[in-house]
């Protein structure tokens, strides 16, 4: 897979409440982690909803209704500055860091393209800033969405996914440089 | 010969085939066609039996080779109705024909404060080799805008031509609207104030039958693969006494006739445009497609594809919600549309799933978009090979794409 996986061993599915890993995210409240589900948990789950569809159809309506649960981004924020681009719909990301998780607001004027973001939403949103820049987000391919990875397929789910890898990139070393300054002092 | 299009979708295996388990309805022909069988033999034939270069062995190969090779340039001649062979570049594709254009014609004959002129209505691949033509002479582009159904405005076309405007390149058929545009009487204005033209035939040449000396454009541009031929292949025709005056675009091989270090001379047309080892394979292959074409019989084709389109647009308006954008009467290959709200990329993602191949997205003619102040439409183009049943399939996967947005 790409560079997100050289940093950190991959953990084993299903990392526990409580568990303490030599990798775990530096400055993550662990008492928030016993109530919430990891990446991989939320992942596994989508794929099990997924499964349940043997008709494209069914599983693009499907998308229209997890596109319908996102949580959209303010309208007054759908400015070129948080436009994706290399979109063939036009997709609006925001990203906000608080307790080192971000948490995630978007829209698209596309309805299948609000729906596949709703679902990395889904997985991502108030996960660990290091654990977001980390997940190798297989579900994407486990439930047939891979032609919407293809760089030639220009509706940019690569482009959102590379984005929101950027939001958590640059969220950690801003906390990062933070924590250095004030160790300085 | 009479045409009958079974007979004709059994020379095209590709369309045999199912997609999503669903019978593939190909209805994407304007970014490419399929290929006959005929076609895809006569290029494995190339590689088996005469694999060699061209134009400089004395050897058996080569000699057939090159034999076979000019003699596709001759089918080409005939083709387009050129005068002489030696009038026919073959180049890569369309994108290669105009830039070649854009960069020798620029050099000789483009200053600073000249003019260009092109239409509203054209293919990224006719604006940018003229920008950056444009931005690298100090000229300007000049743009001849079009009305609401897809028809240029001609007084405002008259009116852009002046004593600076050095050329004029012009799409003959638009490849987001269908216009067929009124070409012949607009190169008759441009020659008026001796003023070349050059032709983007790309969407044109699958659907009409070109006379180039009729047309008396100066220069036209068009692809093998959009008319049943090979990917690879381009043609620019050129008007011999044009031609001549040009400098060469890319230099290199085939194209000389003596080098030195200090000075070399270039070959004879058409060679003094043709750098390098061509895709002979190919265009070998493109002779195939020539050949078959003059079988069916362009008259022919033209009558099934005008009554294919005329089906298509009665059916797609039975749809309250469809909205077909251009409607001009005189219109060939593509029909473009939007269906009620929904964005063309979800409405082609749902289409692709019920196995029609259709285009969405701004089709590389952004400011066409801009006009109609649109993210892009859904684009149908036909080839001969497409049936009735298929618009009907359409309408009936339409109607079900409609009802899932709503």
């Amino acid at each position: 897979m790409g560079w997100n996986q050289v940093m950190y061993p991959t953990p084993a599915r299903g990392r526990g409440a409580g568990d303490k890993f030599p990798w775990a995210c530096p400055g993550v409240n662990p008492d928030n982690e016993s109530t919430r589900m990891t990446i991989q948990e939320i992942e596994a789950q989508i794929v099990g909803e997924f499964s349940q569809f043997d008709d494209w159809l069914d599983r693009y309506n499907y998308l229209i209704e997890m596109g319908k649960l996102m949580p959209l981004i303010d309208p007054g924020l759908k400015t070129d500055h948080y436009l994706i681009s290399g979109c063939q719909s036009r997709v609006w990301l925001h990203a906000r860091q608080e307790d080192n998780r971000l948490y995630f607001t978007a829209d698209s004027d596309a309805v299948i393209t609000r729906g596949i973001i709703s679902l990395l939403i889904r997985v991502l949103n108030g996960q660990p800033t290091c654990d977001i820049l980390q997940a190798p987000l297989e579900f994407i391919d486990s439930i047939g969405l891979r032609e919407h990875l293809s760089p030639t397929r220009a509706n940019g789910l690569l482009s959102m996914i590379k984005q929101i890898k950027l939001y958590a990139l640059a969220f950690q070393t801003k906390s990062r440089k933070v924590e250095s300054d004030s160790a300085e002092q | 010969m009479q045409f009958n299009v079974e007979k004709i979708r059994a020379d095209f295996p590709i369309l045999r085939q199912r997609v999503f388990n669903k019978p593939l309805v190909y209805l994407d022909n304007a970014a490419t066609t399929q290929k006959p069988m005929v076609v895809i033999d006569a290029i494995t034939d190339y590689y088996l039996t005469i694999n060699s270069n061209i134009h400089r062995g004395v050897h058996f190969l080569s000699q057939q080779a090159t034999a076979s090779f000019e003699e596709t340039r001759g089918l080409v001649k005939e083709f387009i109705h050129a005068r002489h062979a030696h009038e026919v570049i073959f180049t890569k594709g369309t994108t290669e024909s105009i830039n070649l254009i854009a960069s020798s014609f620029g050099k000789a004959f483009v200053g600073p404060g000249d003019e260009i002129v092109i239409s509203a209505m054209e293919h990224h691949a006719n604006i940018l080799p003229w920008q950056l033509m444009c931005e690298e002479k100090g000229a300007i582009l000049r743009v001849i805008p079009f009305d609401p159904t897809g028809e240029l405005l001609q007084e405002s076309y008259r009116n852009l031509l002046n004593e600076k405007t050095r050329l004029v390149a012009l799409t003959h058929v638009s490849n987001v609207l269908g216009t067929i545009n009124p070409v012949k009487e607009m190169i008759r204005i441009a020659h008026d104030q001796n003023i070349p033209v050059l032709m983007d035939g790309a969407q044109a040449v699958p659907h009409l039958q070109v006379n180039v000396c009729d047309l008396d454009c100066d220069f036209y541009c068009f692809s093998a693969h959009k008319m049943y031929g090979p990917m690879g292949v381009g043609i620019l025709y050129g008007k011999e006494e044009w031609l001549e005056k040009l400098p060469p675009y890319q230099s290199g091989g085939e194209m000389i006739s003596n080098v030195t270090f200090e000075k070399s001379s270039f070959g004879e047309l058409p060679y003094k445009f043709e750098a390098g080892t061509p895709n002979v394979a190919d265009i070998l292959g493109f002779k195939a497609t020539l050949i078959y074409l003059d079988q069916i019989g362009y008259k022919q084709v033209v009558a099934y594809e005008n009554d294919l389109m005329a089906y298509a647009l009665k059916r797609l308006k039975t749809i309250p919600e469809i909205k077909v954008i251009g409607e001009s009467a005189n219109r060939a290959g593509v029909i473009s549309f939007l269906a009620g709200n929904i964005h063309p990329y979800d409405a082609g993602s749902v289409l692709d799933k019920l196995g029609f191949a259709v285009r969405t997205g701004h089709h590389c003619a952004q400011p066409v978009m801009d006009i109609y102040g649109i993210p892009g439409t859904i684009r149908i183009s036909f080839g001969f090979y497409n049936r009735k049943d298929e618009i009907d399939a359409l309408t009936v996967a339409l109607s079900k794409v409609i009802e899932m947005f709503r």
